[in-house]
């Protein structure tokens, strides 16, 4: 029986988590093994480098960290990702908040922005976009710059748009966007009321207070440590029963904070913050 | 190609089975779900290729039809003996040295959210020699390099009989870099399964 040589050892990704605490400030140690192992390796892949030709790379050139904090944390996401989880806030969860003043919402965990932009849209198909700020946040500069944008290649586009058809919302999802060439950019009136900045949900506080946090699919890149963590943040985050959305196949497990959330749809994990 | 008993005693000792499977493979693995037994003592990972956002009924489908307990896989769920977890659309299903899934949204391979190729390396990683794979009838090469990796690291790999595969294509790229140790029809595979 040959029991395979590891491209990447345990100990190895120690390591290297140890090596960028130390030299960039990002803390990946509460991260998902299996997940980040994946990513780490598919960089020394397509790199051709070796573990030390990696450790090397990272220490010595600052650029290259942006690279590899691309690569490791998964931007991957869609406009309107669940289209049925965009129907159950329309249907369960607008008509509570659009009793407020103000609707403060935080996409955390936006990477390109298409979330932020998919509830912008949503807002303003339910006339409150003039009384909402959306809030998308990340790790990720070069993430937040694309974000910023508000501009998709067409591809990406074509791919949102069946969503979007699932989604419950009248019309099309270009109706929101103008296209030229093979690019499509946000209405300008969609990006008023939003604003993408750098936070860190491992290392940085409260900033806001909020109706609604929306933090999908990012969740299952933590350990259950660290999750619990940033529960307590986004409990601390919310306005009393505020919502807190997760994504399909995450879980609140702590009974902690299954006491102190209520849960409003089961199947697409909406919350309801309760007082204790 | 009669089992023999190297191939038995090595599914015996397996903790684990995993299953991958795309198009024209959905009817065996309902078949192999409906007959497990109760005394099973293992644990079951099934990765079938499924488009997003149609809800397809097979959690349903399979629990309704399966004597053991069955469910959809969520993340950080801890592994146990005699249940069948079922990878979700539009995820990767990735397996921690500690015995959980991890859940995962990077990009499609092989076009293909789940991958098999994903999982089965995990599994590779994590269960080391603790378990047996099969990879199905499918139409593109998922699951090929997977089960190499697992062979690679002292499990049983069986690929199904291309001949006998509605879409031999998936099988075929395993055995073509020596990924399968076991090529079974779907009879042999049952035959297996009950020991």
């Amino acid at each position: 029986m040959n029991t395979e040589q590891e491209v990447l050892s345990a100990q190895q990704l120690d390591e290297l988590i140890d090596l960028i605490k130390k030299f960039h400030g990002f803390d990946f140690s509460c991260y998902s093994k299996a997940s980040l192992k994946r990513r780490v390796i598919r960089i020394m892949q397509n790199k051709k480098q070796t573990f030390y030709d990696l450790k090397h790379t990272l220490v010595n050139n600052q650029h290259f960290f942006q690279e590899f904090l691309d690569e490791i944390t998964v931007n991957v996401t869609e406009m309107f990702r669940d289209p049925s989880f965009y129907k159950a806030i329309n249907n369960q969860v607008i008509p509570y908040i659009s009793t407020y003043q103000h609707i403060k919402i935080w996409s955390a965990g936006c990477s390109s922005g298409e979330e932020v932009y998919s509830l912008a849209i949503l807002m303003n198909e339910t006339d409150l976009r003039k009384k909402s700020f959306i809030y998308g946040t990340d790790i990720n500069t070069e993430m937040l710059k694309e974000a910023r944008k508000g501009i998709y290649s067409l591809k990406k586009i074509k791919s949102y748009a069946e969503n979007y058809q699932y989604s419950g919302l009248k019309g099309s999802l270009t109706d929101h966007f103008t296209i030229m060439y093979d690019a499509a950019t946000i209405h300008s009136e969609l990006k008023h009321n939003t604003l993408f900045s750098v936070h860190n949900l491992v290392s940085d506080a409260i900033f806001n207070e909020f109706q609604l946090i929306s933090c999908r699919n990012v969740f299952i890149y933590f350990e259950s440590e660290l999750q619990e963590k940033i529960l307590e943040l986004f409990y601390n985050s919310l306005a009393p029963l505020g919502f807190l959305c997760m994504g399909s196949k995450e879980t609140i497990r702590s009974d902690k904070f299954k006491k102190k959330f209520k849960v409003i749809n089961s199947k697409e994990n909406i919350y309801q913050k309760i007082a204790t | 190609m009669p089992l023999d008993n190297n191939i038995i005693a090595h599914w015996k000792k397996s903790e684990f089975l995993l299953i991958g499977g795309s198009a024209g493979s959905f009817k065996l693995i309902f078949n192999i779900v409906k007959n497990f037994n109760t005394d099973l003592d293992k644990a079951v990972i099934i990765i079938i290729h499924r488009k997003k956002n149609f809800f397809s009924e097979i959690e349903k489908l399979f629990a309704e039809n399966s004597r053991i307990s069955l469910k959809e896989i969520r993340d950080k769920e801890v592994i146990h003996k005699n249940t069948i977890y079922i990878a979700p659309a539009n995820y990767h299903t990735l397996i921690e040295k500690n015995g959980s899934f991890g859940l995962d949204v990077s990009e499609a391979i092989w076009y293909s959210k789940p991958s098999i190729d994903v999982t089965f390396e995990s599994a590779a990683e994590a269960f080391k020699g603790r378990c047996t794979a099969i990879l199905l009838s499918g139409a593109n090469q998922d699951g090929a390099q997977g089960l190499l990796k697992l062979r690679d690291n002292g499990c049983l790999t069986i690929a199904q009989t291309p001949e006998e595969a509605e879409m031999p294509q998936m099988p075929l790229a395993a055995i073509e870099i020596k990924a399968a140790e076991y090529i079974l029809n779907s009879e042999e595979i049952f035959g297996l399964l009950q020991q």
